[in-house]
This record gives structure tokens, C-alpha cells and sequence, in this order.
């Protein structure tokens, strides 16, 4: 007991130190380049989207950041260079800088011979790509040893770990896949769904830890949302049986005039089947883009407060603090629940692509009756 | 604005990292553990049903064990029973053979003594028979002396006899 104790009190003390140098000199640094004030909006911004070093504190004007390699696609060459040639975007290397304004604020540019930005096609292995090799390697990593760990139990019950990770597996299995797509081809698509909800929630934890390797905002970009809901689309695009299309272009129970001679149904339909990766790539997305908003927007109030009064902003931060703590625990369940949704729905939409024929007879029945 | 135009980099390099991963645990990670998770819960079910088994084969091994218990009670009652049945009628059997024997040895003794008293009166009768004889005898010889006695004795016997039949 006493053991745990201490353990319990380190892990707390830890936490408490790090939440001190990860929060308050970072967003200062952040936010406020320079003696022109604190910018709620842009330090939040700065924080959510992608940045070619990965910063991890300053201290005055010293920031400590690790620089991350620059790979440039432009005029059919390959230009490979370390983000620290930009020395934090004040100088330009090779004709390249970071754009200081404008839509694209941040990112590599060059400039043409009339002044405007060209943007090169940009494979740097930037703060996300790299958070999303850690997740990655992390997700392949704890897998691996789960399933090694199940060639070792065998029958017998979960140990450590994977006694973690089981009712998790479990409960995807039987809840989400089996129960959409049903017990026929639950086990073909299993693997995929399971692969999503993993990857979408380890993802969605790491995005909550603010400090180095985690905190890259991975679930809340749109390019690692949509490229998750592509697999689904694929998938449902690829496994989908004859009825899945001809309810498509042919919708049953539906009156002969909303499809000839002007194909209003199918139209209907065929938007919906694209909309629905859409909204999933939003859904995540947005979800958890605004939970970091929110606690970022906590946080800020503290230096908001403690530009017109020191005291202020130190009365302030009490509350700040706490709401940001308890945003963080809601986003803990946000994090859960938004993996939940993405991974439900994905097997949602298989499972109708899937479905033997009766069923949906039966459904539109209803529906139009 | 960046938030909402996500750059081809992390296209790119997501569709790369994604596809990895799905990839190796697809291949390496989520058959061995769907297939130990499924080997497990038919191993839990069919121990579960397996203990049912037992148990209601225990139910029936207890019910056949009173039976059989009671069966052996009854038989043993019913020997019991049996033995008293035969011991009484060996008992039975064995006073009323002795009754008889004594009977028996009583009458035989009868018997003799009746053989014996008839066999000493026939001797006695036998013997006053003879004595009889011998009187009668010895008081003829003193009557008839001379022949003409003897034939005019004789004449009148056999008269007496003629007489008779």
C-alpha cells in the first residue's frame, strides 16, 4: 500500500511539473513572439496545426525544439534539408522560406519573380508525420506484443497488458462488428475495424499529452481523418454486393418517376455514398480540434488576464486550471467516444454494403408503408 | 487557412503509415488474437457445459447410489427376514420331529412291552397247557389199565367225535 502511495504521489508530482514547463513559458513563447502581446487565437491556432520543428519549450528567447528533416518536391528536383536552416522561419534557405502571411502562414514557400508564393510539393517529415510514425510504431508495437502474448496464454487468462487491452477488443468485436455487420462476414472485416478504432484512439490519447513525443494534434487534421475515412470508402466500395449497388442505382420501393427519366434517387443515393466517409472525416476531425481549442482557450485566459494585471492572471489560472483539467478528462471520454463513433459507423456502412438482399426488402417496406 | 487545407505531405505520408500498420496487424497481430480470444471462449464454453455434464451425472451417481443403498437395506431385510422365516421352521420342523421320535420311541416301547406281556402269557398258556396235558394224562393212565378199557374209551371218543360233526 504504502509503495503505491509514493508511486501514486511521484506520478502526481511529475505531472504537476510538467504541466508547469509544458503550459505556461511554451504558450508564452507561442503565442508571443516578440513584446507585441498575446495572441489568444493565433497561439491556439499554432498549437492545432503542423509546424516543420517540433517544439518543446523556450525559456526566454532560447527554444529548444528538435529540427525535422525538409524533403521539397519542386521544379523536378528533390530537396532534402534540416527545418533548422530556416532558424524558426527568419531566414530563407536554398530560395525557400516559411510563408509569414497569407493562406499559407507557416508553410514552405518560394517566392516568384512577382512576388507571390509558389508552393513545392511538401513531404517534409514534419511535427505530425513524425507524431504519426511514433503512434504508428506504437500501435504496431503494442499489437505485436499483445498477440504474442496471446500465443503464450493461450486458454488461459489475460495477463498485464493484454488483460487491458482484452474487454477493449472484446467489446469492438462483439458490440461494434458483429453487431453491424452481423456474424456471416463480421470476421473478414474485423481486422480493418479493429486496426481503426485502435489507431483513431491511441491517436486521440497522445494528441491529449502535451509534451515530446506525444501532442502532435493527429486526429484533429483533416488529412489523417480523411485518409481514415478513405479506407473506409474503399472498403465499402470494394466488398460491396450486388444489392448494395442496385440499391443504389435502383433504389426498391421508390416510384418509377423519381428515377426516369431524371435519376433524382440515384443521384441522391450516389452523393450519400460519398457524403458518408465526408461526415466521418469532419466528425473526428472537428471533434477533436475543438476539444484542443477548449482547453487551449482555458489556458490562455490565464495570459490574457496577466497582460492588463500580474495578480489577474495568477487569480485567474486557479480556474483555469481546473476547467482545464476537467476539459482534459473530457476529452479522455471524447477520445474513447469519437474512436467508438468513427470505428461503429465504418462497420455500419460495410455491414449495409454486405447485407444478403431480404433484409433491406424489409426495411424499405416499412419505410415507405 | 491551414486548419481546414491539409497538406499532400501528410496525405502522403498518412496513407503510407496507415497502410503499414493495417497491413502488418492484419497479417501478424489480429488473426493470433482473435483466433486465441475464439479458441478461449469455446474452451470456456465447452468447460462450462462439460461441468454441467458432471454435475448432473453426479445428481444421477447419488440418486443410483441411494437406490442402490436401499435396494441393499431391503435385501438385507428381506434376508433377514428369511433367515428368521427358516430358522423358525427349522426350529419348527426340529421340535416336531423330536415330538414324533419321542412319539415314536414311547410307542415302539409300548410295543415291545405289549409283545413281550403277550409272548410271557403264551408261554404261561403254553406251559398250563402242558401241565393240562400231562394231568390229563396221568389221570387216564390211572383209569384205563386194562385193553377193554382202552378200546371201550376209544369207541366212546370217536362216538362223541361222530357226534359231533
Amino acid at each position: 500500500m504504502k509503495v503505491i502511495d509514493i508511486k501514486r504521489f511521484r506520478i502526481l508530482l511529475l505531472i504537476t511539473f510538467v504541466s508547469l514547463i509544458s503550459f505556461s513559458p511554451r504558450v508564452y513563447a507561442a503565442g508571443g513572439h516578440g513584446e507585441e502581446g498575446f495572441n489568444a487565437g493565433e497561439m491556439i491556432i499554432s498549437h492545432i496545426v503542423d509546424a516543420y520543428e517540433w517544439h518543446i519549450l523556450s525559456i526566454g528567447h532560447t527554444h529548444v525544439s528538435i529540427p525535422l528533416p525538409v524533403i521539397l518536391y519542386d521544379e523536378g528536383q528533390w530537396h532534402v534539408f534540416s527545418s533548422s536552416k530556416f532558424h524558426h522561419g527568419t531566414e530563407s534557405y536554398k530560395g525557400y522560406e516559411l510563408a509569414t502571411e497569407g493562406a499559407l502562414k507557416g508553410k514552405i514557400v518560394r517566392k516568384a519573380a512577382d512576388g507571390s508564393y509558389i508552393r513545392p510539393y511538401d513531404f517534409s517529415i514534419t511535427k505530425n508525420v513524425l507524431g504519426l510514425f511514433i503512434a504508428s510504431a506504437l500501435v504496431i508495437f503494442i499489437f505485436l506484443y499483445i498477440a504474442r502474448m496471446y500465443r503464450v496464454t493461450r486458454r488461459h487468462a489475460p495477463r498485464g497488458f493484454q488483460a487491458i487491452m482484452e474487454p477493449l477488443i472484446i467489446f469492438i468485436r462483439d458490440e461494434v462488428i458483429k453487431a453491424s455487420i452481423g456474424e456471416k462476414y463480421y470476421e473478414r472485416f474485423a481486422p480493418y475495424l479493429l486496426t481503426l478504432f485502435f489507431f483513431i484512439f491511441f491517436n486521440n490519447l497522445m494528441g491529449l499529452i502535451p509534451i515530446f513525443p506525444f501532442g502532435a494534434n493527429l486526429t484533429g487534421n483533416l488529412a489523417v481523418t480523411g485518409i481514415l475515412a478513405l479506407f473506409t470508402f474503399l472498403t465499402i466500395v470494394i466488398r460491396a454486393n450486388k444489392n448494395y449497388w442496385a440499391h443504389i442505382f435502383n433504389t426498391p420501393g421508390v416510384p418509377w418517376w423519381l428515377k426516369f427519366p431524371l435519376p433524382l434517387m440515384p443521384i441522391i443515393e450516389l452523393v450519400g455514398m460519398f457524403i458518408k466517409p465526408f461526415v466521418l472525416m469532419v466528425r473526428l476531425f472537428a471533434n477533436i480540434t475543438a476539444g484542443h481549442i477548449i482547453i487551449l482557450g482555458f489556458i490562455s485566459l490565464i495570459f490574457v488576464f496577466g497582460q492588463s494585471n500580474v495578480f489577474a492572471g495568477f487569480g485567474i489560472s486557479i480556474l483555469s486550471v481546473v476547467l482545464a483539467i476537467f476539459m482534459n478528462f473530457v476529452e479522455l471520454l471524447v477520445a474513447f467516444i469519437q474512436a467508438f463513433v468513427f470505428t461503429l459507423l465504418s462497420a455500419m456502412y460495410i455491414g449495409s454494403a454486405v447485407e444478403e438482399h431480404h433484409h433491406e426488402d424489409h426495411a424499405h417496406a416499412a419505410e415507405h408503408h | 487557412m491551414e486548419l481546414v487545407n491539409p497538406g499532400i505531405g501528410l496525405v502522403f505520408w498518412m496513407l503510407l503509415a496507415f497502410g503499414v500498420v493495417l497491413f502488418v496487424l492484419r497479417k501478424f497481430a489480429w488473426p493470433a488474437i482473435m483466433q486465441a480470444l475464439k479458441e478461449r471462449e469455446q474452451h470456456i464454453e465447452e468447460a462450462l457445459h462439460a461441468a454441467d455434464i458432471a454435475r448432473e451425472e453426479m445428481k444421477k451417481l447419488k440418486l443410483d447410489n441411494e437406490e442402490l443403498l436401499r435396494q441393499a437395506k431391503e435385501e438385507r431385510d428381506q434376508m433377514m427376514a428369511d433367515a428368521k422365516k427358516v430358522r423358525d421352521k427349522l426350529l419348527d420342523e426340529a421340535r416336531q420331529r423330536g415330538t414324533e421320535e419321542a412319539d415314536r420311541i414311547v410307542a415302539s416301547a409300548r410295543e415291545r412291552m405289549e409283545n413281550e406281556r403277550m409272548a410271557a402269557i403264551t408261554e404261561m398258556k403254553n406251559q398250563i397247557a402242558e401241565m393240562s396235558i400231562e394231568v390229563a394224562e396221568r389221570i387216564l393212565r390211572e383209569k384205563i389199565q386194562t385193553p377193554k378199557d382202552h378200546e371201550s374209551f376209544i369207541e366212546k371218543v370217536l362216538r362223541e367225535k361222530q357226534h359231533l360233526s
